[in-house]
């Protein structure tokens, strides 16, 4: 529970008073996500919170939950339902290609260089170099993930996360089967724990 | 590459399963990724899955879009739409579908619970990534420190991550990683 419960001035009147249109949405969401170098969760806040203010700070990290909770690319799950609470399943198809569609074509356009320039040994260096930088950025965001856990001493969380890099990372087994079994563990622990400590 | 019975409906099973199982986000998808572009299929060679990883990160958009690239590689401007369709709207319309029922007022405590539960298993399956990659992208000395540099950077300092993309660019084209 929070401290203190803010009152009705969470629903400022301007938050619902215009709602965007889809040719809006799909702008808005270009922008945000051409701006985002890897990641776009930062500009998604920006974009939504701030600028526009579409959603307040709270709206927008219930979503966000909503989505991190479910599978998939959260930042994609998160832009299709915000675009449809506003104008239902075409605000929600405007606002993922504007999200997906421009980047896509970049991508598209890279894979082609590559595919014609990927042999060139300089750039075959360069890739090199950029990917050990963004194994080192990928690794940052496993230990920022892993503090909490460390700072609680949660060992059984702990214990289920070095199982799934063994299963996956190791022994290569594939995901799916990996994750039947690894879902039903973990939240079985996690209950029977919660309960425990609720007893 | 190379020359499957249909690599496109391929692409699109494969990455629409995918997605299903895609928990924490694309990149704790990325070891299931490798094993069917490099392991399975053979689409990529190990070298060309951590260049396309490379060049995602280097271009913006949300991470999921190495999928496009895949796709593209596998089966040009179809396999890049179809991949990246199959990866995103399954998901997305779970997502819709969802929110629509939970609404506000149900204070269930098995989201948060379901949501706890699924942490470990997200930080395993992205220290797997980054594991698989490094393997084939970490083979001499200066590569390692490059890729520890960016981890300690990445996590005490505010710095752009794209900067040690391109610095790490730098120090390869400068002949230092190998």
């Amino acid at each position: 529970m929070p401290p203190e419960s803010p009152p009705a001035a969470i629903a400022a009147p301007d938050i619902s008073q215009s709602p965007p249109g889809l040719f809006e949405l799909f702008i808005a969401f270009a922008k945000m996500s051409l701006a985002g170098f890897g990641g776009v969760l930062v500009w998604a806040r920006r974009g939504i919170v701030d600028q526009h203010k579409w959603m307040t700070a709270d709206e927008f990290n219930e979503t966000f939950a909503l989505c991190h909770f479910l599978p998939g690319p959260n930042i994609v799950n998160l832009t299709f339902v915000f675009g449809s609470r506003f104008r239902g399943l075409p605000g929600a198809i405007a606002a993922f290609s504007g999200l997906v569609g421009p980047p896509a074509l970049i991508m598209v356009m890279m894979g082609a260089l590559y595919h014609r320039y990927g042999e060139i040994e300089a750039l075959r260096r360069i890739l090199s170099g950029v990917a050990c930088a963004a194994i080192g950025l990928m690794l940052a965001v496993v230990f920022r993930m892993m503090t909490p856990l460390l700072k609680r001493r949660d060992v059984i969380a702990l214990l289920v996360m070095v199982a799934v890099f063994i299963a996956i990372g190791l022994l290569r087994l594939p995901l799916a089967a990996v994750l039947l079994v690894a879902i039903p563990v973990s939240i079985a622990i996690t209950y029977w724990v919660r309960n425990r400590e609720a007893a | 590459m190379n020359s499957d019975a249909n690599p496109v409906a391929t692409l699109a099973l494969t990455f629409a399963m995918m997605s299903l199982f895609a928990v924490g986000g694309a990149n704790s998808a990325i070891p299931e990724m490798h094993r069917v572009a490099v392991d399975v299929n053979h689409w990529l060679t190990d070298k060309q899955f951590t260049d396309v990883y490379a060049i995602a990160q280097l271009s913006p958009g949300p991470n999921v879009l190495i999928v496009t690239l895949i796709g593209y590689s596998v089966a040009g401007l179809a396999g890049a739409l179809v991949a990246t369709l199959a990866m995103c709207v399954p998901t997305a319309v779970l997502a819709l579908t969802v929110s629509r029922f939970l609404t506000r007022s149900s204070r269930s405590r098995w989201p948060s619970i379901i949501q706890a539960a699924l942490v470990p298993l997200s930080i395993g399956l992205m220290g797997a990534s980054g594991f698989i990659l490094a393997r084939t992208s970490d083979r001499t000395v200066v590569a390692v420190l490059v890729t520890v540099g960016a981890a300690v950077l990445a996590s005490v300092t505010k710095l752009n991550p794209l900067w040690m993309l391109v610095a790490g660019g730098c120090l390869g084209f400068a002949g230092l990683i190998g």
